[in-house]
């Protein structure tokens, strides 16, 4: 097979084996509906509610709190709109941030066309919300108060049980997006003062197309799925049952083994980080250099562009995305990455790896062998780096 | 990104990269905010183009498109090179996705004001010649 070195695991990662393999009989054998009467529906009942229970486990969660959703944009579009239907005659402010995930974002904005107000917070140079700005902006009006755990892009960790603090203090629900930390970096929903959190399989070793949503007991949020009487009558629709079997098995795994697993992950990614770092100039590092998830890298590389970086990678085997406008098909490059204060050509030559589960030492061995001759030979091509040089030596 | 075989050729092995000191004319398009800028160097003389160089900064359908863009208009005429449009640097391609269409617009710009160049430092009249858009700052191509 072809050298493939997959560094992009903040977009999906593979399912892990162990985890194909609980699910498979869901497919095959093991195939009822869980609302069937019949042992074959009952088989299928039981394992998506000991999968509920290894998803509470890993939130410190009650069991009566979690419910399975088809995905992170899902749970996402869930709490915010299903807090604010159930809340607006109470309030009509909601406060967010602006380097959210789009699933935040767009829905914020809906809620905007039909009548909310919302505050989307600045973040600081490396991606942090300031928890004096965040306090400065609630209003006796606001309900709902919306930051993720970590960034997708830059992998900043925002300081959460904070800000669920402040917003219990004002009596406001706090939902966080933790669709990139959930098996990344360590959760309790009750030491963090946390809501509401969206979660999602595909991102720790489980397939694609499920996630759930915590909503702590007693939580005001209306449904935004309506039809049959699944997950206790507050999100219809058939179970995805092998799906949510190896969510459940995916969230345990990654649980038991994250002490371990963030150690071996932090030496790579700041191995990858300074070894870039050291050997391509002009390059600088986005996201916060320690309060980051454990495989994120990502780096802006002065006069170049980002897609042209990742096909010549692609040309190497190695997988990694970029913030870059040319790769999202809009006009402009990544919210995040402008809202940090990067000028729009620095946020179009950014490039993202990110590290999993299968990285091992020599992936990143590899990616530092390849990586800087292919910035190199970009920017002898680059009339911005000819500019550049020009104005050096002119100096 | 579905490219052609011709636009991952002319990615991965650019025609024409590079500069002409004292060029008969040069232009260059686009602005880094946007994502795209190329640099075109023509070498004429007696009114041919005996040569062509480009440098780009931007994304795989940049740099192809400028090195398309510069070998076609390589040993033509100034007029035989007026028809070198960006429906022709596309063809010659074998086609381009539809959000990188812009990137063909912009070679065509760019020879064009690398021809727009030339007649000013010659003072001559290019028939069909449009001069080079200035606000190009303010608005990007999709």
């Amino acid at each position: 097979m072809e050298k493939l070195i997959y560094m992009d695991n903040a977009a999906t990662t593979p399912v892990r084996a162990e985890v194909l393999d609980n699910i498979i009989p869901y497919f095959t054998t093991k195939y009822g509906n869980a609302s069937s009467v019949y042992k074959l529906g009952q088989s299928s009942k039981k394992a998506v509610e000991a999968a509920r229970e290894q998803v509470a486990n890993a939130l410190g969660a009650d069991v009566s709190e979690i419910y399975f959703t088809a995905g992170g944009s899902e749970s996402d579009n869930w709490a915010l709109r299903g807090v604010t239907e159930a809340l607006k005659e109470k309030g009509n402010h909601i406060i967010t941030t602006k380097i959210e995930h789009h699933a935040i974002l767009h829905t914020s904005q809906y809620l905007e066309q039909i009548g909310f107000e919302v505050t989307y917070l600045p973040v600081d140079k490396y991606g942090k919300v300031s928890i004096n700005e965040l306090e400065a902006a609630i209003r006796p009006t606001t309900i709902l108060i919306s930051v993720m755990t970590a960034n997708n892009e830059i992998g900043t960790v925002e300081p959460i049980a904070e800000i669920g603090e402040i917003a219990h203090k004002h009596g406001i629900i706090f939902h966080t997006d933790a669709v990139q930390a959930v098996g990344h970096v360590p959760i309790d929903v009750n030491k963090m003062n946390i809501d509401l959190l969206s979660l999602s399989g595909h991102k720790l070793g489980a397939p694609k197309g499920i996630g759930a949503i915590y909503i702590r007991k007693g939580t005001k949020i209306n449904q935004l799925i309506f039809g049959g009487a699944q997950e206790r009558k507050r999100r219809a629709g058939t179970e995805n049952v092998p799906a949510i079997v190896g969510l459940g098995k995916a969230i345990e795994l990654a649980n038991e083994e994250m002490e371990d697993e963030v150690k071996r992950l932090v030496l790579l990614r700041d191995k990858l980080i300074n070894g870039i770092m050291k050997a391509i100039p002009y390059s600088r590092l986005n996201g916060h250099p320690t309060d980051r998830l454990p495989g994120n890298c990502n780096i802006s590389f002065a006069f170049v562009e980002g897609e042209s970086v990742l096909m010549l990678l692609d040309m190497n085997g190695i997988c990694a995305s970029s913030g870059s406008a040319c790769t999202s098909g809009s006009l402009d490059p990544s919210h995040v990455l402008l809202a940090l204060g990067l000028k729009h050509e620095e946020a179009h030559g950014s490039v993202r790896f990110t590290l999993g589960y299968e990285t091992t030492d020599e992936d990143v061995d590899y990616v530092l062998e390849k990586l800087p001759p292919i910035i190199e030979r970009l920017r002898s091509m680059s009339p911005l780096y000819e500019d550049y040089i020009n104005g050096k030596d002119n100096a | 990104m579905e490219y052609s075989e011709k636009v991952m050729d002319h990615f991965m092995n650019p025609r024409n990269m590079g500069t002409i000191d004292n060029a008969s004319g040069v232009g260059r398009v686009g602005n880094a905010k946007c994502g795209d800028i190329m640099q075109v160097y023509l070498q004429i003389e007696d009114d041919k183009i005996v040569d062509a160089k480009f440098k780009t900064f931007g994304c795989g359908a940049a740099i192809a498109t400028s090195s398309m863009a510069t070998e076609l208009v390589k040993g033509k005429t100034i007029q035989e090179a007026l028809k070198v449009t960006n429906k022709a640097v596309m063809e010659a391609l074998d086609g381009l996705p539809p959000v990188k269409v812009h990137c063909s617009l912009l070679a065509e710009e760019a020879l064009n004001a690398a021809l727009w160049d030339y007649a000013k430092k010659n003072n001559i009249v290019i028939e069909g010649l449009k001069e080079p858009v200035e606000d190009i700052e303010e608005h990007c191509h999709i």
